[in-house]
């Protein structure tokens, strides 16, 4: 069983994609010190604004050019996956879990706490996404935490409502009817009966809210409201659009690992879904 | 929808409205940080700062500073702002205008390209016309708008200069406008350069805002087209020796229009929220700009104020959207 599921991820296009991306993720972000040739944060006043290597003017030293300070721009992009994790796994794990078990509580119990639940989605659904991290960001002061607060605060109402609407219709069913007759108690039926159920579900949306999270990192880095002090993504793309008409080609570095990143991400959640449930094997 | 669920409607928007200023209000009193403190001079006394503090109203506790921001809103009254000493209700009226011809031009847009790409896929149907658009949706769909002004801005301002990347209008040209809403204006008043201009300030954060969406109502409408262009009656009007472009534009694609319209609406309302970093990311003055700004100063009451008028027009919008469903759909006509 295991094997056979292990041998259609295997087999799965997407699933392998995706597990690439994330692999080579979490692979830069830990041996980062290692495969960074220069200190993200060192200032070079001669090397200013170089290309990259294989563009005429190019350094050796320098393989993707330097910014505005010269500094070196791989070793940003290398760094700049540290904080590019974090958010994505903090923010999407804890949007995840805030919003399937309340979904998961809302959709079971009904009633008041169901209208309470309901009620407070629509309020932050009332919200535009960025207008709530701006509004967070005034609040709190720009930082990492800021960032991963957002992702949270924007991301559960999207598990919450539809996990809440996949439990209002499979507690009607006749698996969870029949454990109720049998006296089974009612979190063994939420924990035991109704949540693998919502799994594969569950799986997609985190595959796309990890996605969501590294766009709204570096988002927030871009305009200033994550850290300052680090090499992000985003921050690299906010400088290079002060100087983007000398040199365009540092925006695309953290365009295109982001493109890839978010592509990968959702790829890994499709695949995992895909391979991981039984009727879509048939 | 009738008269009544209208005004049901409407009332259900007031606890909602309620909501969102408690949100606000919490999220911003609870942690720590000083409006007042970053208003002051250096030089200021204590006395000047409790003084200044009581004129707005920030020595009460949390809960009565709510309660008296409740009964001034139920006045219609939102507050001074701190960094702009003017009325936040005016302040921000006078910039939704601009938000509103980004968010008009983007969905116009959107609507324009998508059915010209859903029809010329059914139209040119199996040729690479229509793997092309096809292919196009899904690269459309996978890039969030963030990333796409940054592409536009990589592609038509810095290697191919064609639009302008920053503001709404030339800040040299000095022309008086009579109302906020640029475009609008110039196009009653006959000025078609100056037009040509704003939507030329307009295009790159219209393509970035336009662009997922685009996608989305090609996908959509071409899904019901080619549902549509499979029955009896497109048969019949064959069989009559009409020509494909009328099969295609009179006889099928008004019975392919709801879905589209329905997702349509959903998106709009996406659309919208999405002006407040398109509008940050080009410089465009409209209330998110305006909103990034407060946030900058801790200016609480204009802070507050964008967020309530951004959640009341969402409310109103989605009634509006309601209301085209209940027009396009005979069916939920009663």
């Amino acid at each position: 069983m295991a094997r056979n599921a292990l041998r259609s991820l295997a087999r799965n296009p997407r699933f392998v994609f995706g597990a690439t991306v994330l692999l080579t993720l979490v692979l830069v972000a830990a041996f980062a010190p290692w495969l960074a040739p220069h200190d993200p944060m060192a200032q070079s006043l001669l090397d200013q604004l170089l290309p990259p290597r294989w563009v005429k003017g190019g350094d050796p030293a320098f393989l993707l050019g330097t910014d505005t300070l010269g500094r070196d721009l791989l070793s940003r992009m290398i760094y700049g996956t540290r904080p590019a994790l974090l958010v994505m796994v903090l923010g999407a794990t804890l949007s995840g879990l805030a919003g399937v078990v309340l979904g998961m509580l809302a959709g079971f119990f009904g009633g008041w706490l169901d209208t309470l639940v309901s009620r407070t989605v629509d309020t932050f659904m009332a919200f535009p996404p960025m207008l709530l991290a701006i509004v967070l960001a005034a609040a709190m002061g720009p930082g990492l935490t800021t960032v991963v607060v957002s992702v949270v605060l924007i991301g559960w109402t999207r598990f919450c409502r539809v996990v809440r609407g996949e439990v209002l219709a499979l507690r009607e069913q006749e698996f969870v009817t029949s454990a109720r007759t049998l006296g089974v108690s009612r979190a063994r039926i939420l924990f035991h009966e109704l949540l693998p159920n919502l799994l594969p579900l569950v799986i997609v949306l985190l595959g796309l809210e990890m996605g969501r999270a590294i766009v709204v990192e570096a988002i927030m880095s871009f305009i200033g409201f994550s850290s300052s002090g680090l090499a992000t993504w985003g921050s690299i793309i906010a400088d290079s659009r002060s100087y983007i008409n000398q040199a365009w080609w540092a925006m695309t570095y953290p365009i295109v690992a982001i493109i890839v990143a978010v592509l990968g991400l959702n790829a890994l959640g499709d695949g995992l879904r895909q391979a991981t449930d039984p009727v879509l094997q048939r | 929808m009738s008269a009544a669920a209208l005004l049901r409607r409407l009332l259900l928007a007031i606890p909602t409205l309620f909501g969102v200023a408690v949100v606000v209000f919490v999220l911003l009193r609870v942690v720590p940080g000083d409006p007042i403190a970053m208003m002051v001079p250096g030089e200021a006394t204590p006395e000047d700062v409790a003084r200044l503090r009581a004129s707005y109203g920030l020595d009460k506790s949390i809960v009565v500073q709510f309660g008296l921001y409740l009964g001034q809103l139920a006045r219609g009254d939102f507050g001074v702002s701190i960094s702009l000493k003017q009325e936040v209700l005016g302040l921000v009226l006078g910039r939704l205008p601009a938000t509103l011809e980004l968010a008009g031009v983007a969905i116009t847009l959107a609507l324009v390209c998508g059915f010209a790409l859903a029809l010329a896929a059914i139209f040119w149907r199996g040729s690479w016309i229509e793997s092309a658009v096809d292919a196009l949706n899904s690269v459309a769909l996978a890039i969030p708008e963030f990333l796409w002004a940054m592409l536009l801005i990589l592609a038509f301002a810095v290697l191919l200069p064609l639009f302008p990347i920053s503001g709404r209008i030339d800040p040299m040209r000095a022309t008086e406008f009579t109302t906020q809403f640029y475009l609008l204006e110039s196009l009653a008043r006959g000025e078609f350069a100056l037009a040509r201009e704003l939507l030329g300030h307009l295009a790159l954060p219209a393509a970035s805002l336009a662009l997922p969406l685009t996608a989305v109502i090609a996908r959509v409408l071409k899904a019901s087209l080619q549902e549509v262009m499979v029955q009896d009656y497109i048969l019949l009007a064959r069989v009559k020796g009409f020509s494909d472009l009328r099969i295609l534009t009179r006889e099928a694609l008004p019975n392919a229009l709801l879905p589209t319209i329905t997702l349509t609406g959903v998106h709009f309302i996406f659309l919208v929220g999405g002006t407040v970093l398109v509008e940050l990311i080009f410089a465009y003055p409209g209330i998110g700009n305006m909103l990034y700004g407060a946030a900058s100063n801790r200016d609480l009451p204009l802070i507050q104020g964008v967020t309530l008028v951004f959640a009341l027009l969402f409310i109103l919008l989605n009634i509006a959207i309601e209301l085209t469903y209940s027009l396009a759909n005979p069916r939920l006509r009663r």
